[in-house]
């Protein structure tokens, strides 16, 4: 399966997310400069955490019109497999690829720390390996990760199920203690109506070695290989 | 023409920068200030044939770029010399 990296400037965890495709994963990765088109062929894109532009403006405000994106905005829309983790998430909901934004943290403060996620839904490429209300840890780190949507949009995410992560306590449940930003409805990633576009805010490249702490965030690449693999089969 | 642009959270989206102005406010003492929002300025120079064309111009950017109509509403103000001298005269008047 070949995965491409993009790096904006600013981006900084593209090299966590190569790590952990390539040495953890043994995946075709290739890093993708922001400023060149999209040229060649991929499976799965993917955008990385970071302060593109130096968040100015807003995260992500920017860097959405960077040269690949209208690439990454095409490559999206013909069905291909986009993950945006972060700050990449902040530049697809941007850029439009996923409704609502990301603002400030309900307290202001920037949180790095270790949260429990519970996976809401399996009919996508990207938690189709995981089983339905299992629970995650990954690590969150940001100061603008509390997700908003407008009560209509928040209505149809819920209707077409595409809330796939929400921040839950230790019994598995959304309770607003859980709840580290001030996220509506808990919600920590969401994907497309069509499914093959997912944004989320912790990190599963920083959770894919015991070393770190957890190896949760593998189970989200995984799952994104496997569903590629099942497609490579249909095909042949 | 000198272009004032102001940036604001719509209604229902959390302000927690606003929130903590508001907290800031009371411990001084004001505490008759209620619903603290905070937002966005900018000015800009703009070159255009015309006023409308300018405002034409103005709202483009904002929609492309400035503002995130998701979580935000602008407004902008365009000053031609001779209003923005109008405009300064009453405040000055009322600091006398």
């Amino acid at each position: 399966m070949r995965w491409g990296v993009i790096v904006f400037p600013g981006s900084c965890d593209d090299q966590d997310v190569f790590n952990c495709l390539k040495r953890e994963m043994g995946q075709k990765v290739k890093r993708l400069w922001h400023k060149d088109e999209l040229a060649g062929q991929f499976d799965c894109l993917v955008l990385p955490g970071g302060f593109s532009y130096g968040d100015y403006l807003r995260c992500g405000a920017m860097a959405r019109f960077s040269p690949i994106m209208r690439g990454v905005v095409k490559f999206a829309r013909s069905g291909g497999l986009v993950l945006g983790i972060c700050n990449g998430f902040q530049i697809l909901c941007e850029t439009g690829l996923l409704p609502g934004a990301l603002v400030r943290n309900v307290g202001l403060q920037f949180i790095c720390q270790q949260v429990s996620l519970r996976v809401e839904e399996t009919d996508t490429a990207f938690t189709r390996g995981i089983g339905k209300g299992q629970l995650l840890r990954l690590p969150i780190k940001h100061g603008e990760g509390c997700y908003y949507a407008d009560p209509l949009t928040l209505e149809r995410l819920r209707k077409n199920r595409q809330i796939l992560l929400r921040y839950v306590d230790a019994k598995g449940k959304p309770s607003p203690s859980a709840n580290p930003n001030g996220s509506l409805d808990n919600i920590a990633g969401v994907c497309n109506e069509a499914r093959n576009v997912f944004g989320l805010m912790p990190h599963p490249e920083d959770a894919c070695s015991k070393l770190l702490g957890s190896e949760d965030g593998l189970r989200i690449f995984s799952s994104i290989a496997a569903h590629h693999g099942a497609g490579e089969k249909r095909h042949a | 023409m000198r272009t004032k642009i102001f940036i604001s959270l719509k209604n229902g989206v959390l302000d927690p920068q606003g929130k903590a102005i508001e907290r800031s406010l009371h411990t001084l003492g004001y505490t008759e200030v209620q619903e603290v929002r905070m937002g966005k300025y900018l000015e800009l120079d703009i070159e255009a044939p015309s006023r409308a064309a300018a405002e034409h111009r103005i709202r483009e950017m904002c929609d492309k770029l400035l503002a995130n109509p998701v979580i935000e509403d602008y407004r902008f103000e365009i000053e031609s010399d001779a209003l923005s001298a109008i405009g300064h005269q009453p405040e000055a008047k009322e600091r006398d």
